[in-house]
């Protein structure tokens, strides 16, 4: 009597909850619409990449060297370079943010060249210190090619340390794309927003409306409760990753190197977490607007600040780096990122769903037993 | 009594909260009653009684603080989910799936009580067909009308039959035909199905019903038995006044219940009033008290022992009974029945096709009691909201204070006070901080608004300083309406003042009302309560937008024909008769298409 009971019951109420669902249309903007706007607009919007900086050269070495020397800045798809007749212009254009960046080659760039010594000056403004790194490594690059062809094509050996050059590798991100770690990122913030914000009004709703009123003197068990709120968002959860997924692979070419249903298995067990963790807010506050208020504040904000989604958390002081790892949304994070594009690494594979999987757990018996049939 | 035959048994029961200033309030305060099988049962008292939380214990819902409580022969605060799986319960506000339909709340309940599907097919044909809603099954439970609501709650609480059944005030703020449906039902289940039921409630005409009466005020239980058992206590006590010729009854009934030392209770009631004289009365004062009007006893009933027990518990309790706001020196009366102060000609309001209100005309005089009646959804609110100027008329005229409503709207409103049916007052700020925030909205300043404040705080026996929002309801009540009169208005609109408000505040709400009347203020008003419209002078029913009956009580309960002996039962049999009516023009209607 008691297994049938429970299943009864189960269906029951996870119907209830499935037709509610349905019935409220602001949910569906939130749980369907919302993810994609997110994806669209993180995916396409948000992105840390520089293309065609403006960069203003000032040649006033007009020797065919140093024109060959800055001619590698036309041929880089990061850069558009512009002319300038003085270095009095050039300051000007980059005050009146007409340009990002100025290259001066000096009057005695290709005599110092010559002599194993030559030097340029590159100016960024620094306003936007992001942009100007990135305009830094761009224009770096450019440079270092030419500049070596010409060394080697003189047939003079350089001067010992002098003329090193550092040929580098991005590992991982190879295009140093950074929709490329953004979109992973990305399933993080969707599936947090679905937890956290749509649980979060389930319960104080009910207890808004004195509905759990009635609901508790029945045969219903507490657990039942929490299933049956746990399963309509599953499943929304579930489409949700599926779209961020597809969207990954054919919209932003993101790499998948990770073996899929790992990736799959360790969302499904985040979105667990970020939906007890709603449902836990929800049952405490029970008041909607409370509860609305904290899930976004305790999981949402935190997600996108703290988990490491743009910031990388070793830039962080000491106090928020701990903070940032009690937060299950960083746990996620970390290993989504790896998932995509180290691919699978076992150890932090195993050590961070283990951590999910107990959030998860904790976070479930914690809304059962604030759902204890109890009014005081 | 063997304990097979108790369904509740309680010991000393005692359950505490916080309360609003921190302090603890004992909601139960050492109860001990045993209830009987099979039997209905009524937990009779006043708001704040300790009813509502004696139910959530029995349903496990609570937890007491010292005493036990038993139920079916369990112990609740042991093994809640043991009881919680035999019985029903019904709260006050039954939480209905407002966004699901009638039928998937059905569906949702009878799957949760586990009741097989042969059996359930059965159950809801029968619970479909006693709450008349076997037509609406595909409507979602939120665009039903109150009393439908509350009739649903009660078929998904008896989706199947419990061992004991609670119903907490089932009939709270429910119209009278919806009330009386609501306890055929009851009825119906108790006839055949033997059920043990026990129903919170503060209609007296309901706890008559029942074999069992327990009495409670401020947590403590002040009498138990059978009604007929309760009643004796007022037993030679009970008297009728008649009223003399042309005098409103409320006159006589306001200048017997100012004196408490000799009458207990006089309410208006057929066009004379009836009263309680105190025990110990001194004969000679009474006679002087009903000067020319002559009385004879009556028989007693349950309300009159009820209204004597609680003001008995209230003396001893050493606190006055919640004195009513009157100017003591009542003035010289200002009625004018030349000039109407109110005139409406045939309004109507359409929402849509939907017709709310439809031709309607009357008017009130100045210094006139005038009561709105009408089932839920019968139109009552939206002709408020039109005589406030909240919400504009379709078409008929409409003037309010001599002012036409059509064009002079805001200047109408500075003519009117409007007290709504929920507390609309500011409930952190202070009472001083609420009167002197709305006088200063209705356009009151500096030392005038002052002026207004202190005197209205005196003339309503406010405390200046207590904080709104933990006010006791019949405070509340009285510092809405001492709000709603801050700046004199000619007409004051109340709507539903007092539902969820217990008897004695009642009647000092009343009193208030009486003597704002005689000063010369008109007074239109809503209420549920039927035995009320006895206090007005003229009253209207309305159903379904129409109105059915404009006049006196009296007028009234005549064209009710023989039913016509109460109020409550005169309000449906003309609520009845113009439903029939209204049916049998739609088949003329029919047929002649």
């Amino acid at each position: 009597m008691s297994a049938s009971g429970f299943a009864t019951r189960l269906v029951a109420l996870t119907r209830k909850e499935t037709r509610q669902m349905l019935r409220d249309r602001s949910n569906l903007v939130v749980g369907l619409v919302l993810p994609v706007v997110l994806i669209l607009l993180f995916g396409y919007g948000l992105s840390f990449d520089v293309k065609d900086a403006r960069v203003t050269v000032v040649l006033e070495d007009s020797s065919p060297t140093a024109r060959n020397v800055v001619a590698g800045l036309r041929g880089s798809p990061y850069i558009a370079p512009t002319w300038a007749s003085s270095m009095a212009e050039a300051e000007r254009m980059i005050r009146a943010g007409q340009t990002d960046a100025i290259l001066r080659v000096p009057g005695d760039f290709s005599r110092r060249l010559a002599a194993g010594d030559g030097q340029l000056q590159l100016l960024l403004n620094g306003v936007d210190s992001n942009t100007a790194a990135a305009i830094e490594g761009y224009v770096g690059g450019s440079l270092a090619l030419p500049g070596q062809q010409q060394v080697d094509r003189g047939g003079n050996k350089p001067a010992a340390a002098a003329n090193i050059t550092i040929v580098q590798r991005m590992w991982f991100n190879e295009a140093s794309e950074s929709t490329w770690y953004l979109v992973p990122g990305l399933i993080v913030l969707v599936m947090t927003l679905i937890g956290a914000f749509l649980t979060s009004l389930l319960v104080a709703r009910e207890w808004e409306r004195g509905t759990l009123e009635s609901l508790f003197v029945t045969p219903v068990r507490p657990l039942e409760l929490v299933l049956a709120k746990l399963a309509p968002y599953i499943v929304i959860g579930a489409i949700d990753l599926i779209m961020c997924l597809l969207a990954a692979k054919y919209l932003f070419q993101v790499p998948m190197r990770g073996s899929l249903w790992i990736i799959i298995v360790s969302s499904l067990l985040y979105l667990l977490v970020s939906l007890g963790l709603g449902l836990f807010i929800s049952a405490t506050t029970r008041n909607q607007f409370a509860a609305s208020q904290m899930a976004l504040l305790a999981s949402f904000m935190p997600a996108m600040m703290l988990s490491g989604f743009v910031f990388d958390l070793r830039n962080m002081p000491v106090v928020i780096q701990v903070i940032s790892q009690v937060l299950p949304a960083t746990h996620f994070m970390g290993l989504i990122k790896t998932l995509f594009m180290a691919g699978d690494y076992w150890p932090d594979i195993l050590r961070n769903c283990a951590i999910l999987a107990l959030y998860a757990t904790v976070l479930i018996a914690l809304s059962r037993r604030s759902l204890a049939k109890k009014l005081d | 009594m063997s304990d097979q035959d108790l369904t509740v048994s309680v010991e000393n029961l005692r359950k505490t909260f916080k309360g609003p200033d921190g302090g603890e309030v004992a909601a139960i305060d050492g109860i001990s009653m045993s209830v009987r099988a099979g039997e209905l049962t009524a937990l009779v008292g006043p708001d704040g009684a300790g009813k509502t939380t004696l139910m959530r214990m029995m349903a496990g819902l609570l937890k007491p603080d010292a005493g036990s409580l038993s139920v079916l022969g369990i112990d609740v605060a042991a093994d809640p989910q043991s009881v919680q799986d035999r019985i029903s319960y019904m709260p006050q506000r039954f939480g209905l799936y407002e966004d699901l339909s009638v039928q998937e709340n059905l569906d949702l309940y009878a799957d949760l009580h586990g009741v097989p599907e042969g059996e359930r097919k059965q159950r809801f044909t029968r619970m479909l067909e006693m709450t008349d809603m076997a037509r609406f099954t595909e409507r979602p439970a939120g665009k039903l009308s109150g009393g439908m609501k509350q009739k649903l709650g009660l078929a998904c609480t008896l989706v199947r039959s419990p061992d004991l059944l609670l119903l907490d005030e089932p009939s709270v703020g429910v119209d009278p035909l919806s009330r009386r449906d609501l306890w055929t039902i009851v009825q119906q289940l108790i006839d055949d199905e033997k059920l043990s039921v026990i129903v919170s409630t503060a209609y007296m005409d309901e706890a008559e019903r029942c074999a069992q009466v327990f009495v409670m005020n401020k947590g403590k239980l002040l009498a138990e038995g059978a009604p007929d058992e309760l009643k004796k206590r007022a037993r030679g006590l009970t008297f009728t006044a008649t009223t003399p010729d042309g005098m409103p009854a409320r006159e006589l009934q306001a200048r017997l219940i100012d004196a408490p030392d000799f009458i207990v209770d006089a309410v208006p009631k057929g066009g004379n009033v009836s009263f309680i004289r105190q025990q110990d009365a001194d004969e000679a004062r009474i006679g002087e008290l009903l000067r020319d009007a002559e009385s004879e006893p009556r028989d007693e009933e349950l309300e009159d022992a009820f209204m004597m027990m609680l003001r008995q518990h209230e003396a001893q309790d050493g606190e006055a009974a919640a004195k009513p706001a009157t100017d003591k020196a009542a003035p010289e009366p200002r009625r004018n029945e030349d000039k109407p102060v109110i005139v409406v000609r045939d309004l109507v309001r359409k929402f849509g096709d939907f017709t709310a209100v439809a031709s309607t005309s009357f008017d009130v005089a100045q210094g006139e009691i005038f009561g709105l009646l009408g089932p839920n959804g019968a139109g009552k609110t939206t002709t408020f909201r039109m005589l406030c100027g909240l919400l504009p008329a379709t078409s008929g005229h409409l003037e309010v204070a001599g002012l036409n409503l059509r064009n002079a709207r805001a200047e109408a409103r500075g003519r009117i006070g409007y007290v709504s049916q929920k507390f609309a007052l500011y409930g952190n700020l202070s009472v001083r901080e609420n009167m002197e925030f709305f006088g200063g909205a209705y356009g009151l300043r500096g030392k005038a608004l002052r002026k207004r404040v202190s005197a209205s705080i005196e003339q309503f026996n406010l405390d200046p300083a207590a904080q709104s929002g933990i006010l006791p309801a019949g405070y509340k009540q009285r510092l809405a309406m001492a709000t709603g009169l801050l700046h004199e208005p000619d007409i004051l609109f109340l709507d539903e003042p007092t539902s969820g408000i217990d008897p004695l505040a009642r009647r000092a709400f009343w009193r208030t009302i009486t003597s704002l009347a005689m000063s010369g203020v008109t007074i239109i008003i809503t209420t549920h309560f039927m035995e009320e419209a006895e206090y007005c002078d003229r009253i209207a029913i309305q159903d379904a937008g129409e109105m059915l009956a404009l006049g006196t009580p009296r007028e009234v309960r005549k064209q009710a024909g023989d039913a016509g002996t109460d109020m409550n039962s005169a309000f449906i049999a003309i609520v009845e008769q113009g439903r029939a009516a209204r049916d049998n023009k739609a088949k003329d209607k029919e047929r002649a298409a």
